[in-house]
């Protein structure tokens, strides 16, 4: 993959209202996004995404900052005059056009002779495999083919970014993984540079090249999934993506103290004085008996290949492991056990 | 929902009845006119066998053929110019969010609505009658301009309508594909909105075309239009050939109405 | 948020579409009622129209009159007669037709999906029919030839015709069957948004049909009750066709009263006065309206 840059966002902001009432949806985002990288913008409903997403598109202008789209400045830039396409999470499919039709409408407003655009419709169709429905209306298709119609229609233009708003959320779970998969490869096909909003972490971490988690209108980290899963920067970010424990304790000689007094040896840069420790649940293992920091079986819920230990630990606070269902020790509700993490996986975050 | 076959409680004692009776009275008085509108005999007191004679007796009039084409004209003009006016107002007004002055925008729109016709008519009479002095023009431009404007909140309430249920991501669809405003509004809002625009122009045909009262105090001499027609015609009873007028309205309207049933429906 | 523009040109551009059809309002709708109100204030002319003299003799002869030979004031009676028919026919109407509009309504929204629709069709075509050819299809039943007397002499239940044409009756036969599809449209609108659950919880609760009509449904259609009445009770006031047909021109209302002073009368003042008095009454029920339309109705 070359490193050239496709969108590039300096401190962009964006406030709606004024005065008392103004409300900052994007607070001085910067972020480069690489040509032909599948990025995701990952955070909760209201975190900022969307807006950055419109942002780039052109539906919005930032109210400070700048955006710019392969070196050049595009900040103010109306959306019809960028290079850029949207698919939009209600698709928003033209009910009068064909499938055909809706596929060659930007084309055909960017002024291509007709035959050129149908050429173009008939090769994108094949790309999503709706060659077969190009005369039908976008109401006669299900929820799955209209997603790709959709899908189709930002990619006859040869956008030289792709923004996805949420395109799967109206999907049921069968139908998602489907096209996840389905994205992945017209991405790779395509060499387009994807820009992929979700709030759903799991589709965030299979799908992309990178991930910038964002909330409240702040971007918290820009990482691969590997480094967001395994290196979270904070507390939000550890808690948003996957499950995670949270321990206090407090830096004593190289050594992290917990309330219950144990002292683990996690990996420690410089960090000082109080901290939090960040424990995936797969992380965390039982055993019957023996040294270690005791534990008390407060919940179990079975989850299949897995099950779910909800643990109270001596100073009350609580810990979930997540352990093999097939392993040979089971344990049920109320019994004693010795937990055991492992301290090489752990995050230490400043509290 | 799951009710109680027994006990249904979607019922009212005594209320479908009534409901059935209501719909019995609006309807025979109108059926009445209709088959006399057929009656042979001269006499509107005495049925006189099948014929279709009042008709062919109305359509030879040519005070009926004058009227006939002066309601069609203005009706036509009326319709056309009122949705014209009325689509502008609508894209104005809806799908922007709250702008300041809409509502008063709103209320003059609605106007016609509200004031008693019988109030417009004589607004209509002084203020048209000092303008025939000053111009000297008495043409047919006095009742167009009138029907227009008492025409514009029907055209406007379907077009709104139609506007207010269309999804603005669609003209943000248009734009993110290289459509520029005009673009936009020529080949994505114009073609989703025109159920609409149809269904304001026949609303706006149909009210111009009955309209009775500010017709008769804005019409110069010699400028009836079907309805002062008729209502000029009023005797002790009516005359059989009104009662062919009439029908033949009847069904215009009913025509009309059924069409725009079927373009605001099409839609989904 | 869903605006691709900026907040300053929306109110702009809303103003500037709708310019227009504001202009052509103004001049053929709007506009003249402020010539109506300024007429109202002059003096009549010697033949018809005005004289541009300030005067109050208008609104004075809307409930006065002056002897001619002794120039004694007095309460014009015949005016008041005229008044007190249109207030009381109007009344009547609105009452009439909320007694036939309320079942009709609910029966209509209580039909099955399909044929709702076929329902609320028939109750559109006399709205949307020519209310003159309404007027002639009542006329036609009640006159004294008409299918309303000849049924009852064939049934021998009277001996000769029942003057109906031309009373007060007539006219209020005639205006309940004229408007009763705009009493009939906003309560279908109300009582299709009713949540038919509340009437199992009525009954749940041990009331009874009555019961349950008073406590529960009537209040809660209330805004389509009220708007219905305001739809009907306002055009009766101003009824002009309805009355002139049938009331035959000795039963006039306010409408008729009007014409005639710009007709026969030549009190274009007087006309323009009972006119202002017409439109100011109409407003008032409107903000009434929509005051208690807006309390009981928060969403709208």
């Amino acid at each position: 993959m070359n490193t050239e840059i496709a969108i590039d966002a300096r401190n962009v902001g964006k406030i709606y209202g004024k005065g008392s009432g103004a409300v900052s949806a994007l607070g001085d985002v910067s972020l480069s996004i690489e040509k032909g990288e599948f990025f995701t913008l990952l955070g909760p409903s209201g975190c900022g995404k969307t807006t950055l997403l419109r942002c780039i598109a052109g539906f919005e202008t930032p109210t400070s900052g700048v955006i710019s789209l392969s070196g050049q400045d595009i900040t103010y830039t109306p959306p019809n005059e960028r290079p850029i396409n949207t698919v939009f999470q209600s698709y928003a499919l033209f009910p009068h056009l064909t499938v055909a039709q809706n596929v060659g409408f930007g084309l055909k407003m960017q002024g291509k002779p007709a035959a050129e655009v149908a050429s173009a419709v008939e090769r994108v169709l094949a790309l999503v495999k709706l060659e077969d429905f190009a005369t039908r209306l976008p109401q006669q298709l299900s929820g799955g083919q209209q997603q790709r119609v959709a899908l189709a229609r930002a990619l006859a233009p040869e956008p030289q970014v792709l923004l996805l708003d949420e395109p799967l959320s109206a999907l049921d779970l069968k139908l998602r993984k489907e096209m996840q998969s389905e994205l992945k490869r017209l991405q790779s096909e395509t060499g387009i540079t994807f820009i992929f909003v979700t709030h759903d972490q799991e589709e965030a971490l299979t799908m992309s090249n990178r991930i910038a988690v964002m909330s409240a209108g702040a971007l918290l980290q820009v990482g691969s999934p590997h480094e967001i899963y395994d290196r979270p920067v904070n507390r939000f970010v550890a808690d948003f993506i996957g499950e995670t424990n949270f321990l206090s304790g407090t830096v004593d000689q190289g050594l992290v103290r917990i309330g219950t007094g144990d002292a683990l040896a996690v990996s420690l840069k410089d960090e000082t004085g109080a901290v939090t420790l960040a424990i995936r649940p797969e992380h965390v293992s039982l055993r019957p008996n023996g040294a270690g920091i005791g534990a008390r079986i407060v919940e179990t819920t079975y989850l299949g290949t897995d099950t779910h230990y909800t643990l109270a630990l001596i100073d009350d606070s609580e810990l979930v492991a997540r352990v093999q269902s097939n392993s040979a020790d089971r344990y049920t509700v109320g019994d004693t056990v010795v937990v055991e993490i492992d301290t090489q996986a752990v995050q230490v975050l400043k509290s | 929902m799951a009710k109680p076959r027994a006990f249904d409680v979607t019922t009212l004692p005594g209320f479908t009845l009534i409901a059935v009776l209501a719909f019995i009275l609006l309807y025979a008085p109108i059926v009445t006119l209709v088959v006399y509108s057929f009656n042979g005999g001269n006499s509107v007191n005495q049925w006189g066998g099948f014929s279709l004679d009042w008709y062919a007796v109305a359509a030879q009039n040519e005070a009926v053929q004058a009227a006939t084409a002066r309601s069609l004209i203005i009706a036509l003009w009326a319709s056309v110019i009122s949705t014209t006016l009325a689509t502008m107002a609508a894209l104005g007004t809806t799908r922007r969010g709250k702008f300041r002055g809409q509502t008063v925008i709103y209320i003059i729109i609605n106007q016609p609505l509200m004031v008693p016709e019988i109030v417009t008519a004589v607004a209509l009479l002084i203020f048209f009658s000092s303008v025939k002095i000053a111009t000297g023009y008495t043409g047919l431009g006095y009742l167009i301009l009138a029907h227009s404007a008492f025409c514009i909140p029907f055209a406007y309430l379907p077009i709104k309508a139609r506007l207010e249920g269309m999804d603005t991501s669609m003209e943000t669809a248009a734009a993110d594909l290289y459509a520029s405003a005009w673009q936009s509004f020529r080949y994505v809002t114009l073609p989703l909105l025109f159920p609409g625009v149809i269904a304001g122009a026949m609303l706006a045909f149909i009210i111009s075309l009955d309209n009775v009262i500010i017709t008769e105090f804005v019409k110069s001499a010699g400028q009836d239009t079907l309805p002062t027609y008729m209502l000029g015609q009023l005797r002790r009873a009516l005359t059989p050939e009104v009662n062919a007028i009439s029908t033949a309205l009847l069904v215009v309207t009913v025509l009309i109405l059924t069409l725009f049933v079927f373009v605001t429906k099409k839609r989904d | 948020m869903s605006s691709t523009r900026g907040p300053r040109s929306k109110g702009l551009d809303g103003w500037l579409l709708s310019t227009p059809a504001l202009l052509l309002l103004a001049v053929a709708a709007s506009g003249p009622l402020i010539i109506v109100a300024i007429y109202s204030l002059l003096e009549k002319g010697d033949y018809s129209g005005v004289r541009w003299v300030l005067s109050g003799e208008g609104w004075f002869r809307v409930l006065f009159e002056k002897d001619i030979f002794d120039q004694t004031i007095s309460l014009a009676d015949a005016n008041l007669t005229i008044f007190w028919r249109s207030v009381k026919l109007s009344i009547m109407t609105t009452a009439i037709t909320f007694a036939f509009g309320l079942p009709t309504a609910w029966f209509i929204a209580t039909r099955p999906a399909r044929s709702r629709a076929f329902w609320l069709f028939l109750i559109t075509i006399p709205f949307w029919t020519n209310l003159l050819i309404r007027t002639f299809a009542i006329m036609e039943v009640i006159r004294n030839q008409g299918i309303l007397n000849t049924f009852l002499m064939h049934a021998g239940l009277i001996s000769e015709p029942i003057q109906i044409l031309y009373t007060d009756t007539a006219v209020l036969i005639g205006m309940t069957y004229v408007y009763l599809p705009l009493m009939v449209l906003p309560l279908y609108a109300a009582v299709d948004r009713f949540d038919f659950r509340l009437i199992e919880a009525g009954y749940d609760l041990y009331a009874s049909r009555w019961q349950v009509l008073r406590g529960v449904i009537l209040p809660i259609i209330k805004p389509g009750i009220i708007a219905g009445s305001i739809l009907v009770f306002i055009p009766s006031l101003g009824a002009y066709v309805t009355p002139r047909v049938l009331g035959g021109g000795k039963n006039m209302m306010i409408g008729n009263f009007i014409e005639l002073q710009f007709g026969q009368g030549q009190n274009w003042p007087l006309g323009a006065a009972l006119s202002t008095l017409l439109l100011a009454i109409v407003l008032v029920s409107l903000v009434i309206y929509t005051k208690v339309s807006s309390r009981e109705d928060p969403n709208g």
